[in-house]
């Protein structure tokens, strides 16, 4: 008996209880118009933001991003990234002696996004320590589910559009894995842009056929700028913040988030768009079954001569 | 404790020019060492944050906190290097970052073969021996008597090249950004501060224009390796270690800024109305603390006087 236990002490997995390695495709039956193609300009809807996020996300100027060369080639940031808009491998780090593992270690396609999770208690770096993209992971396990802690990242965005996220946010997520299909669930915590915790849901499922090629980008300066000009909306004259609501028929006000657009109860007191949609004209089921997401050409409602 | 001591020298400097430090305790403060890159390390205590570089021939250390913090800071210093204390470079003439100069050449002693210089843009000695109404002389050995008056001025030390950097008129008139040629180092000042607005001294010379310029200039030195970060390290005046991403964060809050100020001071705003409309009110949750020195309204005004001279 003592030696059937001590065999059992010796071979049982003492950090990693599930296995995440592999090639992960994301799935995007959730939020799909959000990630790809991405968030309409003026849609916070559903997100938690004080006014000072609000206000920040107004005055953003999809313009930085091709004007301010640094801004080219950045990465999404970790919290963002599980989002699923690139494929992802995860490799497991084992200890060269043990063979315990030690750590996951993510790549992702875009922009050779690397990140890694620590699984052996190692703490976090100190306050004065540089902050990073992907910040500093560690995860512990809860049953057969990973809990990860994230810390030190830089400032990033909740969404594509301008949002922000700070860089004295953190997050804790939660990989769940089911068969071929891995679910993580992301919970973000900014005392500086939220007033509670933004969680949202993603899934993956596995496909070892898939490739993580290189991606190699280089900044370049392409438009002729002045060196102190950073593209900006000073307050009130962003033109587009209407626009979603005009597309998908919706009360503007819903539209510019808050804690309580993230509820159900909100829906009793929404009010009523001020250009009603009769039908979906706007990224409509695209993304299943195949279907490209194409911009539109007409205007909003709203604008429609 | 460390915001605090800064907060009340701070205040006591633009209130009077005098030098409060004597009166404060400094008992609590603990000095944090924060490796940097190659052989650069970033010191915490109270204060700005001071850069040391060690190797062979020594040490160099740019800006000393408080005088009464020396002690300490030598302390850690010996942990790192037993080495001479060779270079004192200033980025700036405030109390948080010189007034540890003369305690710290005491504490590192006198020997003519490796004697100590303090290096900073003439502008900071200038503004160091003019001394302000109410204010204690600056302690002699605390000078910065091997001061530059050209653009830029260079060493060699500890087996690379050091380029001291005159960023005109930006955080005050003698601002010095250093950069660490081979380890890939910037130790910036007080021109960026990650935690905070940027304190725009405008009595002693600085302005919302030049701070952008500095910004970019050290944006232009610092080269970013993989996606965009790391590669060149800056060490700020205050706060944590940032790489080439944060520089341009905090650039891009001041230029926005600077623009929204702009075009109110072009609808004829007074200063007040400027302040009451808050255009600084989507980066406040960022940069202001209860415990901040340069409020809302601080960095308002001083963005404010810049552009209205």
């Amino acid at each position: 008996m003592k030696i059937l236990f001590a065999v059992l002490l010796v071979s049982a997995p003492a950090f990693a209880q599930v296995d995440f390695s592999g090639s992960w495709a994301p799935l995007y039956h959730e939020d799909l118009p959000d990630r790809i193609p991405g968030p309409e300009l003026g849609d916070y809807l559903g997100l938690p933001i004080n006014d000072a996020a609000r206000l920040r996300a107004d005055s953003y100027d999809a313009d930085r991003i091709s004007v301010v060369p640094e801004y080219e080639c950045r990465p999404h940031s970790s919290d963002y990234s599980m989002r699923g808009l690139a494929n992802m491998r995860v490799d497991v780090i084992r200890d060269p002696v043990t063979q315990r593992a030690i750590a996951f270690h993510t790549r992702m396609n875009f922009q050779e996004m690397e990140r890694t999770i620590w699984l052996d208690s190692r703490p976090h770096p100190s306050e004065y320590a540089p902050h990073t993209l992907q910040g500093f992971s560690t995860g512990s396990w809860e049953d057969n589910m990973l809990d990860i802690y994230t810390t030190h990242l830089k400032e990033s965005y909740l969404k594509r559009n301008g949002v922000p996220r700070s860089d004295k946010a953190t997050f804790t997520e939660h990989w769940v894995r089911h068969g071929n299909y891995l679910t993580v669930a992301t919970v973000v915590t900014d005392p500086v842009f939220l007033t509670e915790p933004l969680v949202r849901t993603q899934t993956w499922v596995l496909d070892p056929a898939q490739v993580i090629a290189r991606d190699i980008c280089e900044t370049v300066a392409e438009v002729p700028k002045a060196a102190d000009y950073v593209p900006n909306h000073l307050p009130g004259t962003n033109p587009f913040l209407h626009e979603v609501a005009d597309w998908y028929g919706l009360p503007y006000e819903a539209t510019r988030g808050g804690a309580e657009t993230l509820y159900p109860e909100y829906r009793k007191k929404m009010g009523k768009p001020e250009h009603p949609r009769d039908h979906c004209e706007r990224y409509c089921s695209c993304g299943a079954e195949g279907q490209i997401c194409l911009s539109p050409t007409a205007a909003p409602p709203g604008k429609r001569p | 404790m460390t915001r605090t001591i800064l907060y009340a020298s701070l205040l006591a400097i633009c209130a009077a020019g005098a030098n409060s430090q004597q009166q404060q305790n400094f008992d609590s403060v603990q000095i944090h060492v924060e490796p940097v890159q190659h052989n650069i390390y970033m010191l915490v205590g109270a204060g700005g944050n001071t850069t040391v570089q060690v190797g062979s021939e020594g040490v160099l250390m740019v800006d000393t906190q408080f005088a009464p913090l020396a002690p300490k800071l030598m302390a850690e210093i010996r942990k790192l290097s037993p080495g001479p204390i060779r270079y004192i470079i200033n980025t700036h003439m405030h109390p948080d970052h010189v007034g540890g100069n003369a305690a710290i050449a005491k504490l590192a002693g006198s020997d003519p073969a490796l004697p100590l210089k303090i290096i900073a843009n003439e502008n900071v000695l200038n503004r160091l021996t003019a001394t302000e109404r109410g204010q204690a002389p600056f302690p002699e050995a605390g000078l910065p008597i091997d001061e530059y008056g050209t653009p830029t001025k260079n060493l060699h030390f500890n087996g690379e090249a050091i380029i001291i950097y005159h960023e005109p008129n930006a955080h005050t008139d003698g601002d010095s950004v250093v950069l660490f040629r081979g380890s890939d180092v910037i130790s910036a000042g007080d021109i960026f501060t990650p935690d905070g607005y940027p304190f725009i001294d405008i009595e002693r010379g600085g302005s919302v224009q030049g701070e952008i310029l500095a910004l970019n200039h050290i944006l232009q030195m610092t080269v970013p390796a993989k996606t965009q970060e790391g590669g060149t390290y800056v060490i700020p005046g205050h706060g944590r270690i940032c790489d080439d991403a944060d520089v341009v964060e905090f650039r891009d809050m001041v230029v926005i800024i600077r623009d929204r100020v702009r075009d109110m001071i072009q609808k004829g705003m007074t200063l007040d109305q400027v302040k009451a409309a808050r255009p600084t009110r989507d980066y406040d949750t960022e940069y202001v603390t209860s415990n901040s020195f340069v409020t809302a309204d601080r960095f308002v005004e001083a963005v404010y006087k810049s552009l209205s001279k």
